[in-house]
């Protein structure tokens, strides 16, 4: 059966650290963050950090760099970009998986700020999840464009604005698994549903017209779990940071797949 | 721990694609238009009737459209119920064996169910039901 609760050693099983506010702090606001060390041997546990906003930037991503530098050298976690391009600060906040560095703590209320790791992935360290399986899923949907006929000697290969516009929105993910790791199919079934975010790779590909291998590419999909394990439940499109729409895209995969029956 | 050994896109291209699903798909959809069309009909028609008696329900399912009706709505109703049931188990059952006897249990129940329905459906309609 589904594992509907943690393995005995991932259960947050003691109680966390508590790194008081700052003396003088004008604006303190505790985050609770999700630890783990896998060297420890010890269960993972939510540390408390209270700081000062009024000597932090806005973002959450801007209190975790604020903590790692200021108070707990030892917290993990992957970051780069810090302007939601290049999706390594992907994690759950405040129950939503989302972009640390383009959530506003001020946007999540009153509340302590909890941050945990994408959910249901295995966790390297803290707020870092393993992706292996999701980067082999994108290049499983083989996320390149495909085509028989060469490439005009003197020229790219065209393409019309309106064909353009098509793939305009589906190439701006930034495969940060906000939205994989967001889909209770994933959870129960990731070892076989590729997840929305590999199935919106491969409806970028097929819906380019440039791309000879369509068929291939709906041939290889059908399979009653890589993509019909999508139940529409659309929690994809609700937590995607880049403001797309994975859960369109697998419906228009399926529609296209039975189209081509009649 | 063998299984981690392989890469990762191995394990993910795993068997490669079944190439079946879109029947399934189309069916569960096909299926639910028809129940949205036939059992608002048949549901309005038994609210119809002057009471629930044991007599005027009889009567009312030995009716030739209310039979026609219900011939059609039990079997589409089992083939759609059962749908549903096999996505529910093999989205959480992940034991081989266990899975493959509850498909076949559910697929199996529903058939029956189904044939039961409209056999009984048709006793009273032809008027052989004692």
């Amino acid at each position: 059966m589904v594992e509907l609760t943690l393995p005995k050693e991932s259960r947050i099983n003691s109680q966390g650290r508590v790194f008081p506010a700052p003396e003088g702090a004008k604006k303190p606001r505790t985050f609770r963050i999700y630890r783990f060390d896998p060297d420890s041997g010890e269960n993972p546990r939510v540390d408390s950090y209270t700081i000062d906003m009024a000597a932090c930037g806005p973002m959450v991503l801007d209190a975790l760099i604020k903590i790692k530098n200021e108070v707990d050298p030892t917290l993990s976690f992957r970051r780069s970009c810090r302007e939601g391009i290049c999706g390594s600060c992907a994690m759950n906040i405040d129950g939503v998986n989302t972009l640390a560095c383009t959530r506003a703590c001020e946007d999540i209320g009153k509340a302590d700020v909890k941050i945990y790791p994408l959910p249901h992935m295995p966790v390297v360290k803290d707020l870092i999840p393993d992706l292996t399986q999701f980067y082999a899923q994108y290049a499983a949907v083989k996320p390149w464009l495909i085509s028989r006929t060469p490439a005009p000697p003197d020229r790219e290969r065209l393409q019309s604005k309106e064909d353009q516009e098509k793939i305009d929105r589906p190439s701006a993910c930034i495969l940060c698994a906000c939205c994989s790791t967001s889909c209770p199919s994933y959870w129960w079934n990731s070892d076989r549903y590729l997840g929305p975010a590999a199935l919106l790779a491969a409806y970028r590909w097929i819906i380019d017209s440039r791309d000879e291998a369509t068929g291939e590419r709906l041939d290889e999909l059908e399979d009653p779990f890589k993509l019909y394990r999508c139940h529409t439940i659309m929690n994809c499109t609700e937590a995607c940071p880049k403001d797309l729409n994975p859960a369109r895209a697998i419906a228009s995969i399926k529609r296209m797949i039975a189209e081509r029956q009649h | 721990m063998s299984a981690q050994l392989g890469s990762a896109l191995g394990r993910v291209l795993g068997k490669g694609s079944a190439h079946s699903g879109v029947h399934h798909w189309s069916v569960q959809r096909g299926t639910a238009l028809a129940l949205i069309v036939l059992l608002p009909w048949l549901i309005g028609s038994a609210l119809l009737l002057p009471d629930f008696s044991y007599d005027s329900v009889r009567g009312w399912i030995g009716g030739s459209w209310t039979a026609v009706g219900l011939c059609l709505v039990v079997p589409i109703l089992c083939w759609h119920s059962q749908l549903g049931v096999q996505v529910v188990i093999e989205d959480y059952v992940h034991h081989d064996g266990v899975k493959t006897a509850a498909l076949l249990l559910v697929r199996a129940a529903h058939v029956v169910l189904a044939v039961a329905g409209v056999i009984a459906v048709l006793r009273i309609t032809l008027g052989s039901a004692g």
